[in-house]
């Protein structure tokens, strides 16, 4: 096991999961947690040795969320945005010499980074801006309704879309990269949900200002189709697995402890051995969406392909599903001591952060986007190929 | 107004029935980025449905990438490339 899956793991059982009810009851930001996470330089882990960090790639990252997944969702979640945030600088920063500074204090300084894509007036489309990059003399301006920015409050930087000038149109979108030093957060609205409660997701005006180098030179299309929508969809993948995982894991110590009482496993474990099926598709699609990834990376063309594109957005609409199928089925295996919260078989919490992972990123938005880009698909690869 | 080859003139006709773009097409430079005019990924595939239909041609999968439809001349590259060729206008 690599160094830093096992500090992630020691980060998991000693600080989320001992937090996990308190961060989820008062909807607070999992600070225990995040403390550790530190400590361990464990947010920095993407940004190359050159630039003072571990140069770890995607799979690390993925198998971390796994990990703090079946701890504390709202920290694999918090964690597993960061990285994404990270993923796209140190992808995407070129020669830019203000990006590759920022890196470095990524690294050093652990800064946690937030992202600002979702606005008001947009009709949930983070594929289109209101609010523009205003230039003046090497420098920039710039306001957002933001509907959303998950632990806005807490994140030391914040990457943010807007429309490339005030003349572009709303497609035309670039992402700035704003340390706490550039701007200032007005909260609009509050984060009283389900699930998911320790993300802290508020709404907020902000205002951030800077220099133009801190505008990633490539276009958020581009930014979005090779590393964000890709990274996006196997992290939060590898977390809802890690919900589900854990459901499970909980649901084999309840039929465990009925099966010793009554000398054999009960019904109700061909059951869980359903669950236990489900949960293996699941984690097949994670490893070989993973595997996919890995493969395309070297290649601007294969990661631009609508063939990876639909593989990745399949991804997310199948194991967002499926972590709710499979905490279902746990529920029903385990009865009321899975439906009480104040049981060690208790499964409420589980179920109430899996539901969101059909929400983040609309599913139905999803699918219709997939269902577009299937037109442009031509036949699928072979099996092993 | 300027004078198009038939390739051209036709991949203008398709762009200006539609609402993909925010500016007029006739003010369009062929080598104008057509991101920057407002065309998104969504409206890319659509497009390419159009150019298929309206040339009778299928797209092999190395094409459908999103420089191919990022300008006039880029599209029109990538149709001579599938033998729809404009002679000289």
């Amino acid at each position: 096991m690599k160094p830093w899956l096992a500090a992630a793991r020691a980060v998991g059982v000693e600080a989320a999961s001992r937090h996990a009810d308190d961060v989820d009851q008062r909807a607070r930001f999992p600070a225990e947690a995040f403390a550790a996470l530190k400590k361990e330089k464990l947010l920095g882990l993407l940004v190359a040795k050159s630039e003072g960090g571990a140069g770890a790639g995607i799979a690390d990252v993925v198998a971390i969320c796994h990990e703090l997944g079946q701890r504390c969702a709202a920290t694999a979640m918090i964690y597993a945005m960061h990285q994404i945030q990270v993923a796209c600088i140190v992808r995407h920063a070129g020669g830019n010499a203000w990006l590759k500074g920022f890196l470095k204090r990524v690294a050093n300084d652990q800064l946690l980074l937030a992202s600002a894509t979702s606005e008001a007036g947009v009709g949930g489309d983070v594929r289109s801006s209101i609010c523009a990059v205003e230039e003046q003399n090497g420098r920039f301006k710039l306001t957002k309704e933001a509907t959303v920015i998950s632990y806005g409050a807490e994140a030391d930087g914040i990457l943010v879309t807007a429309r490339r000038t005030p003349h572009s149109p709303a497609s035309d979108q670039v992402i700035v990269v704003v340390p706490k030093t550039g701007y200032e957060l007005d909260q609009e609205s509050a984060w009283d949900t389900l699930g998911m409660r320790g993300t802290c997701s508020n709404g907020y005006q902000l205002r951030a200002s800077g220099e133009m180098a801190q505008v990633v030179p490539v276009s958020y299309a581009e930014v979005s189709a090779m590393t964000m929508l890709p990274v996006s969809h196997l992290v939060w993948s590898a977390l809802w697995l890690g919900i589900a995982t854990d459901a499970v894991a909980r649901t084999r110590g309840y039929v465990r402890a009925q099966a010793r009482k009554k000398g054999g496993a009960p019904a109700s474990a061909g059951r869980l051995a359903e669950a236990s099926s489900q949960l293996q598709l699941m984690k097949a699609n994670v490893v070989a969406s993973l595997r996919h990834y890995e493969a395309a990376l070297g290649s601007e063309d294969d990661l631009a392909a609508p063939a990876f594109a639909v593989a990745m957005n399949n991804l997310k609409t199948g194991t967002s599903q499926m972590a709710v199928q499979v905490i279902n089925q746990c529920l029903l295996v385990s009865g009321l001591a899975g439906y009480r919260n104040d049981s060690a078989f208790s499964l409420g919490r589980h179920l109430r952060d899996a539901h969101s992972a059909a929400l983040m990123v609309n599913n139905d938005r999803i699918l219709a986007n997939t269902g577009n880009l299937l037109m442009a698909l031509r036949e699928d690869s072979g099996l092993l190929e | 107004m300027p004078v198009y080859n038939r390739v051209e003139a036709q991949i203008r006709s398709i762009l200006k029935g539609t609402d993909y773009l925010q500016v007029n097409v006739d003010g369009l430079a062929e080598d104008a980025d057509l991101y920057a005019a407002g065309l998104n990924s969504h409206a890319t595939v659509n497009l390419m449905l159009s150019l298929e239909e309206a040339f009778d041609i299928e797209l092999p999968d190395r094409l459908l990438r999103r420089r191919t439809f990022s300008s006039i001349r880029s599209i029109a590259d990538a149709l001579a490339e599938v033998g729809i060729k404009a002679e000289a206008a």
